[in-house]
Formats: C-alpha cells, sequence, structure tokens
C-alpha cells in the first residue's frame, strides 16, 4: 500500500514531492514592482515614526519606504542595512504583527497597516540577490575578534566589525552558517536558501572568515580564544533544549527544535519521516513552526498542546491563525501528563488565583510523534562567566562579567529571543568592542 | 431625483454636463457612445479650414501627472485639432444631431484670422443642423504658432474682432474658449463680450511640460528625442479654473455673460463647485478621458442627490451661489479668528501636524512623550496647513472664536469686522491702500 496521510506511525513521503513543495513555497511571495509603489504609497511618512520605535533595529521605516515609493529601492535597501544587516531574513521572519505593523498608524486607522516586512524584503532583495554589498570595510586596524555562533548576532556582530577595519573569526558548530536561519526558522518563511544566499552577500564586506564545526568546549576553549583574539563576542544561541518529565515510554517523542533542524536540511523533504497524528507541545513560535511544517509533510492531524491559556500564548495571532489555517489544532489549557504507546494524556488546566493548577480532567490523544517545543537552553556556558536566569549575564551592549568577552542573541540574558533582538544586540556589542578597542577614537 | 435639465443660451440638454471639444468628442462614434451613457451635450472636436486636414504626431501625444497610485492628476496633450476632413465631421455632425435632439451638440471652430474662411465655415455648420458654435482662441501649440488659437486669444483685439465676425454672420448661439495663458482673464472675456459673444467657456488648457525623461534629457511626451510644450489639464488646474471662472462672474462689466465651466471637472461635486461660482454648466474632458464616459453616471446622481439634500428645484439655483462671497484680499475680516483643534479619539497620531508645524509654521502643536499631539493656542495662526496634510478627514478642525473671548496669541479679545484698509497699520508706508467704510 502507498504511503500517505493515513498511514500509522512515523513515516516519511506522505505526500506527492510536487505537494510537499507547493507547501513550503514562499508564505508571503515577493511583492511585484507594481505592489511595492502600491504599497508604498500607502505610507504616511510619520513624524519619529511609531513603526521605527517598535523596530527593534530602529530601521528608519518611512525613509526606506519613501525611496521604494521613488524609485529607488536599492537606496531603501542601504536605509535598511545601515541598522539591521540581516534586514533579509528579518523582512521574512519578524513578527511584524507585533513590531513595526503592529505600530503603523495606518494599522490604527483602518487595520490595515503598511506593509512594511513585504517592502523590505522587496527592498533588501535588491541588493542581495543583486550581489551588491553596499558597505565598504575601514583601513585594516590589526586587531583580531572571535565571534562564537554564525547566527544573526554574530553575523550582525562580525558586519559591523568588519566595517570598521577590524579581522573576524566566526566559530560555528555546524557544517553552515545561518545560525536558526538556516537550522530553526520555518523553511516556508526563507525558501531558496536564503539563509546561506544572505551569507554569502554578507561576507562581501572582507575580513571575516568562518570555521565550521567548532563548538565552544569541544577543541575551542573560551581561555584560548582571548588569548588569540583582542575580543570575544559570544552569540553561539541556545544550544540545549527544555526536558519535561513524563510517566510512560514513547518511541517518537523527539525535540522540536532537532525534527527541525534536520528537517530543514532535506532537499525536498519527501525523505523527512512525521507522524500520522502529531502532538507539538508547547506555545511559541516554534511549536507553530513544528506543527505547521508537519502538517504540510503530510500528517493527518496535528495538534498544538499549550498548557496555559489562549491569550497567554507566546505565538502571535497571526500564527495561531496561520496554523489553525493550515489545518492544526489548537488545544489550549493542556499541560503534558503522561505518554503510551501511540498517544498521549494531557492533563487539562485552568488559571485560579493567578496559579496554573489541573483541573483533574485528563485528555488522551492518539499520538505516533510528539514534538516538544518547550523552550531552549544555554548548554555548556564558560564557567567563568556570570549568569543570569540561565543565560550570559550582561550589562549595557552586551558586555558579559569578564572584560573583554562581550555576549548577545539568544544566549545571552534579557531580551525577546527574536532574529531582530539578536541582529540589534550583536550589532551594539561590534560598537562597544570597536569603542573600546580604539580607545574611543 | 431633481431635475437637471439645464438651458444654456437656449441650447437645451437634459443635464450640465457636456463633453468638452477634445479627443473624446472628434467622432461620430465617440460622441454616440457618450450620448448613450447619458452625457447633456458635447463640444464637437474642433474643426479648421476645408482642404488637406492638420497631421498630428505619430508618436506619444500626451504626458501625465500622477498622484498616489497613479490617479492621474493632470494631464497634458500635443495633439491639434481634428486631423479629419471638414467634410467628414460636418457628415457625422449632422447625423448624431438629427438621431440626438434632444442633447446639446456645439461645434468648436478655428480657421484662420481672416473674416471669410469664418464666415464660410459658419454657414457649413449651420446646414448639419448643430446647436451653437465655440471659437476655440485657446489651444496653446501646434496651431497657435499658424496665428490661430491661443494666439488670438491672448491679443483681446483680435478676439473681439474674430467675434464681431461670427456674431454678424450666424444666428447660432457663440461661445468664445478663453485660453488661461494670458495676465488677466478680464481682458479676454469683456474683448468676448463686446465682440458680441453669448458666453465664454473657460479655460482652455495651460502651457505646460509635464515632466522630462531624466536619462534621456527630454521632456515627456517625447518625440523623436526632442518635445514640445502641451496644454495642461485634468484635476491639477482646477484651482486654476475656478478662479478664472470666478473672476469673470464677480466682475461688474461681465457679470451677466454666461459661462461654460471647463478645468479638471472630475466628479459631481467639481461641477457644482464650479456652479455656484457662476459656470451655467461645465464641460468635461480629463476625467472621461481617463475613467471612460461612465462617469457621468456618478456625476447625474451626486448632482441630483445634492440638489435634493439642499432642496433645489433647479440647477439656476446653483449658479453663481457662491459668487457673492468671493471678495479681494483687502475685504477680508482680520478680526476673525480660528484655531486648530485636534480630535483625540480619531487622531491616529502620525504626527504629520507636528513636522508641518514644528519644522514649516508657527511651532503651536505639542507633542508629548506618548505621542499625543495637541495644538498650543497662544502660538497657533490658524493657518490650517495642520487641516490639510492630516490624512484623517475632520480629525483637526478649526474652530472660530466668537467675539468678544480672549485670543491667547495676542492676548486681545475678539472684536467686530475690521479689514486691511481700515486697520491700524495700514499706513502709507506699508501699504498706502485707502481706507474703506466697514461693512
Amino acid at each position: 500500500m502507498p504511503i500517505n496521510s493515513s498511514t500509522p506511525g512515523i513515516a516519511a513521503g506522505r505526500l506527492p514531492v510536487d505537494q510537499i513543495a507547493a507547501g513550503f513555497s514562499d508564505l508571503d511571495p515577493p511583492l511585484s514592482d507594481h505592489e511595492a509603489l502600491v504599497a508604498a504609497d500607502r505610507c504616511y511618512f510619520c513624524y519619529d515614526a511609531p513603526c521605527t520605535t517598535a523596530c527593534p533595529t530602529s530601521i528608519d521605516i518611512p525613509l526606506f519606504i519613501r525611496q521604494i515609493a521613488t524609485g529607488t529601492p536599492e537606496a531603501a535597501a542601504r536605509t535598511i542595512f545601515a541598522q539591521n544587516v540581516l534586514g533579509g531574513i528579518c523582512a521574512r521572519v519578524c513578527p511584524t504583527e507585533t513590531l513595526c505593523e503592529e505600530a503603523c498608524v495606518r494599522e490604527t486607522a483602518e487595520g490595515e497597516p503598511v506593509q512594511i516586512g513585504r517592502l523590505q524584503r522587496y527592498a533588501t532583495d535588491k541588493l542581495i540577490f543583486g550581489g551588491v554589498q553596499p558597505f565598504a570595510r575601514a583601513a585594516e586596524t590589526g586587531r583580531k575578534i572571535a565571534v562564537v555562533g554564525a547566527g544573526p548576532a554574530g553575523l550582525a556582530c562580525a558586519h559591523r566589525l568588519a566595517m570598521h577595519g577590524h579581522s573576524v573569526t566566526i566559530y560555528d558548530a555546524r557544517p553552515k552558517g545561518g545560525g536558526l536561519n538556516e537550522y530553526g526558522i520555518a523553511a516556508y518563511k526563507a525558501t531558496d536558501d536564503f539563509a546561506q544566499a544572505e551569507l554569502d552577500w554578507l561576507m562581501k564586506i572582507g575580513g571575516i572568515t568562518i570555521e565550521y564545526g567548532r563548538r565552544l568546549g569541544n577543541d575551542l576553549t573560551l581561555a584560548a580564544l582571548q588569548e588569540a583574539h583582542d575580543a570575544v563576542f559570544l552569540g553561539m544561541g541556545l544550544a540545549g533544549v527544555n526536558a519535561v518529565a513524563l510517566e510512560g515510554e514513547h518511541d517518537g517523542i523527539e525535540s522540536a527544535v532537532d525534527w527541525i533542524a534536520s528537517m530543514r536540511q532535506s532537499a525536498d523533504k519527501t525523505d523527512v519521516p512525521v507522524g500520522r497524528n502529531v502532538v507539538v507541545i508547547g506555545g511559541g513560535m516554534t511549536a507553530v513552526d513544528a506543527a505547521v511544517q508537519s502538517k504540510l509533510l503530510g500528517a493527518e492531524t496535528v495538534t498544538i498542546a499549550y498548557r496555559r491559556d489562549q491569550a497567554a500564548m507566546p505565538a502571535s495571532g497571526y500564527e495561531q491563525d496561520l496554523a489553525t489555517s493550515k489545518g492544526v489544532r489548537l488545544l489550549f489549557n493542556a499541560a503534558p501528563k503522561a505518554l503510551g504507546p501511540g498517544e498521549i494524556t494531557l492533563a487539562r488546566t485552568a488559571t485560579k488565583g493567578g496559579k496554573l493548577a489541573e483541573t483533574g480532567e485528563d485528555i488522551t490523544l492518539p499520538a505516533d510523534q510528539v514534538l516538544l517545543a518547550i523552550g531552549q537552553t544555554l548548554a555548556g556556558a564558560p564557567e567563568v562567566l556570570a549568569l543570569d536566569g540561565g543565560k550570559i549575564a550582561i550589562t549595557g551592549p552586551g558586555r558579559s562579567s569578564v572584560p573583554g568577552i562581550w555576549a548577545g542573541g539568544d544566549c545571552a540574558a534579557g531580551g525577546e529571543d527574536l532574529t531582530v533582538t539578536a541582529v540589534a544586540e550583536g550589532r551594539d556589542a561590534a560598537e562597544d568592542i570597536h569603542a573600546s578597542l580604539m580607545g574611543g577614537a | 431625483m431633481a431635475d437637471l435639465r439645464s438651458n444654456f443660451l437656449g441650447i437645451k440638454s437634459p443635464n450640465p454636463f457636456w463633453l468638452a471639444s477634445a479627443p473624446p468628442t472628434d467622432k461620430e462614434y465617440n460622441v454616440r457612445r457618450a450620448f448613450e451613457a447619458g452625457w447633456g451635450g458635447v463640444v464637437w472636436k474642433t474643426l479648421g479650414e476645408e482642404g488637406p486636414p492638420v497631421v498630428n504626431v505619430s508618436g506619444p501625444r500626451y504626458g501625465a501627472i500622477h498622484g498616489a497610485d497613479r490617479r492621474l492628476l493632470g494631464l497634458n496633450n500635443i495633439e491639434l485639432i481634428t486631423d479629419r476632413p471638414l467634410e467628414v465631421n460636418l457628415r457625422e455632425i449632422k447625423a448624431v444631431k438629427r438621431d440626438w435632439p434632444d442633447r446639446a451638440l456645439v461645434v468648436s471652430l478655428m480657421v484662420p484670422c481672416e473674416q471669410e474662411p469664418w464666415e464660410k465655415i459658419l454657414k457649413a455648420v449651420e446646414e448639419t443642423g448643430a446647436d451653437g458654435v465655440e471659437l476655440n482662441f485657446g489651444c496653446p501649440h501646434g496651431m497657435a504658432e499658424r496665428g490661430m488659437g491661443s494666439a488670438v486669444g491672448q491679443v483681446p483685439e483680435y478676439i473681439e474682432m474674430v467675434t464681431r465676425w461670427v456674431r454678424n454672420a450666424t444666428r447660432m448661439p457663440v461661445i468664445v474658449k478663453l485660453t488661461p495663458n494670458i495676465t488677466n482673464i478680464l481682458y479676454p472675456a469683456e474683448a468676448a463680450m463686446r465682440g458680441g459673444a453669448d458666453a465664454v467657456s473657460l479655460i482652455n488648457t495651460i502651457n505646460s511640460i509635464t515632466s522630462v525623461d531624466i536619462d534621456s534629457f527630454c521632456p515627456e511626451p517625447s518625440i523623436d528625442g526632442k518635445g514640445a510644450h502641451g496644454g495642461y489639464c485634468g484635476p491639477a488646474v482646477k484651482p486654476i479654473a475656478l478662479n478664472m471662472v470666478a473672476e469673470i462672474a464677480r466682475n461688474a462689466e461681465t457679470a451677466n455673460l454666461p459661462i461654460s465651466g471647463i478645468g479638471g471637472v472630475t466628479t459631481w461635486r467639481d461641477a457644482v463647485e464650479f456652479m455656484t461660482l457662476g459656470a451655467g454648466n461645465v464641460q468635461v474632458c480629463t476625467a472621461a478621458m481617463t475613467y471612460g464616459f461612465k462617469i457621468v453616471q456618478e456625476m447625474i446622481s451626486g448632482l441630483s442627490q445634492y440638489m435634493d439634500e439642499k432642496g433645489f428645484t433647479s440647477i439656476d439655483e446653483i449658479v453663481g451661489r457662491a459668487v457673492p462671497n468671493v471678495k479681494d484680499w483687502n475685504e477680508l475680516n482680520l478680526n476673525f479668528v480660528t484655531k486648530a483643534v485636534i480630535d483625540q479619539d480619531t487622531c491616529i497620531q502620525c504626527g504629520r501636524c507636528y513636522a508641518a508645524c514644528e519644522d514649516t509654521s508657527h511651532q503651536a502643536i505639542a507633542m508629548s512623550e506618548d505621542r499625543i499631539f495637541t495644538v498650543k493656542d497662544e502660538e497657533c495662526v490658524a493657518c490650517n496647513l495642520c487641516v490639510n496634510v492630516c490624512p484623517v478627514e475632520d480629525c483637526i478642525t478649526m474652530k472660530e472664536l466668537p467675539l468678544g473671548a480672549l485670543d491667547e496669541r495676542t492676548g486681545r479679545k475678539v472684536e467686530p469686522y475690521l479689514n486691511w484698509p481700515n486697520h491700524p497699520n495700514n499706513t502709507p508706508a506699508n501699504c498706502g491702500w485707502d481706507p474703506e467704510p466697514a461693512e
């Protein structure tokens, strides 16, 4: 019998290759020139614009949209990249509905914000796919900086340091760069190998080398990095995943992060195993990404089980709508309790007096595959560094407790764990490193 | 449904919406479509002398100015008068008028500045049964260089002379179409009146270069790498046209001269505005060229609804209604004080009013840390710029201070009417206007 959505257990190739390809195509296709002009025309060019204030990297949004409207998307891209060199991926993955577009005055006026994210993609694609790196390196300073992690924080930091004329070596544990852009985010948000295209484009600045397969802690020690470099920036993200202790046995339980990482590396996704009935535990973006992609691979039923109510769900309303539009069921007030062969039992919960408590009622769902998306942890942080809430403690622009070591992105304490936040932290740390190395000159 | 019937110089039409002499009225086919769509009348595209017709460029004839989303705001053309043989046009005019007796059909004319060609063509037009003629003294390109069109319209003596020839040669109503490419519209209007015109129509198009190709360095529309100025029309010229219509309507000598209003009429509302300033009817071109003939349906329904809401039973009740309120600046009340008021419930906090006022005006809008914008009455000169740049309709309004109220900007109480001639600052040193009695 051919494999399909109803095939029991966990199986790859539940859908024909073309159907999978269609499902994993661009979630928001690029704007055409005409669409971009129409969309740009809607911007009011606000004073001290709320969208810019809402952007963690403070992109001058009214200016770049006006540059698009006047026929110079290349200039628009420069405006974006000056604040956010990963403006290409951010245009694709930013939760704009809770950032710039939520703040847009046309959201206030009409419930329809200017399509800032898509306009940003329109502009940035011009330079990235045009192969134009708009920044030039300053004169070589002779300073060497180590960056750990080639994800958004590390790349933003490295690019800014290279611009200032420093020599940067990036060490990354994986065989490819890009971090979560390559291994984490949903495939339909960054199609056509975008993370690698963006990385290649970013590297055109010069002065940056990347060493792959170099994980901090193995052959690479913080002490050795400090010895060989004038400064160190840590942006290695969160390599560990939270665990949950559940009664019973289940042979299809896996970390959603790991499942997505291997799924992302599959060329046509027909070889990615997915359960007939999938239950994703969690309530954030990773949960939504895992659930939607399970469905796109042909799972018959996919349920996101979140222990709190809908109002508390970290995934935005937009992400929740995306999930339900793809056929994912959202189950709220359902905390994982026990596992059994092909099933999971969830305890129903309620918030009483501000505290989450089980109601005593259980629900058991068929579950060939259980994906855990209950958060990630900093694994193997160098002991010398002070931590804060399990992450590297920082003050100001990413200064760790050890002089000469900066940190940013998901591995650093504070801030939201968003790509755009990581970019801002990497960039700001780079400026601080530059100032400290050059004596404020 | 209000009674929209129009009687302009005795020319009757079911509504006051005519198509202006222009490409939409160049052929029987177009005019029949216009009448089927509901247009009250047309002014047939300008006829020239018998003989080989003029030749148009075979490259682009139009240039354009666009607003947001490519909304066409202004159109420029370098087309000439009809390039079809006179006898063909006359035959078609006769056929259309025969089939559409209830619609106005006026024929636009332009022949050399000699008496005989005018007399000859008028005779030919009379035989078609057309309702009247419009003398094209306005076309600013191509024909002007040949001593016709605006070359006549820019010399009041020529206008008077030709109009008199025409007046004496025909029983048909004579409308003189005026060019705006002059310093004072009253000179040509008065000349037309002296010559015996039954009415004037205005404005014709404005000399213009709409854009320049900044790669080829050629003005648009480009004809083989070269460009010539054209005639500008469309919504962008409406304010210029309204002013010229009003100037004629409020000028004592021409106050009773009927006016056919032309220039950027796009909606029923534009038509009403022209009529309140003295136009007996309106002529439309660019709006039809942009959207097709069907727009007349909106004009008809809009005018009808407006008249019903106002209780007007005839369009004559609209014509000229705003003319008494058009004044010279020195008749305005300098003691009239208003202040901008921002409605916080509808404000979307874009800050455009703040940028405009803070950067370019009087620093009269305050911005709080949480983006609440409020007017500083002690600074507000009531310039209205904030109202004009605000993207939300009616969010910012101008509130009138009643007599006796304190104007916080000047520290003085609002006093009764005072115009500049009677103002204490009106001294010979700074102006020299003679004081006039207050109203």
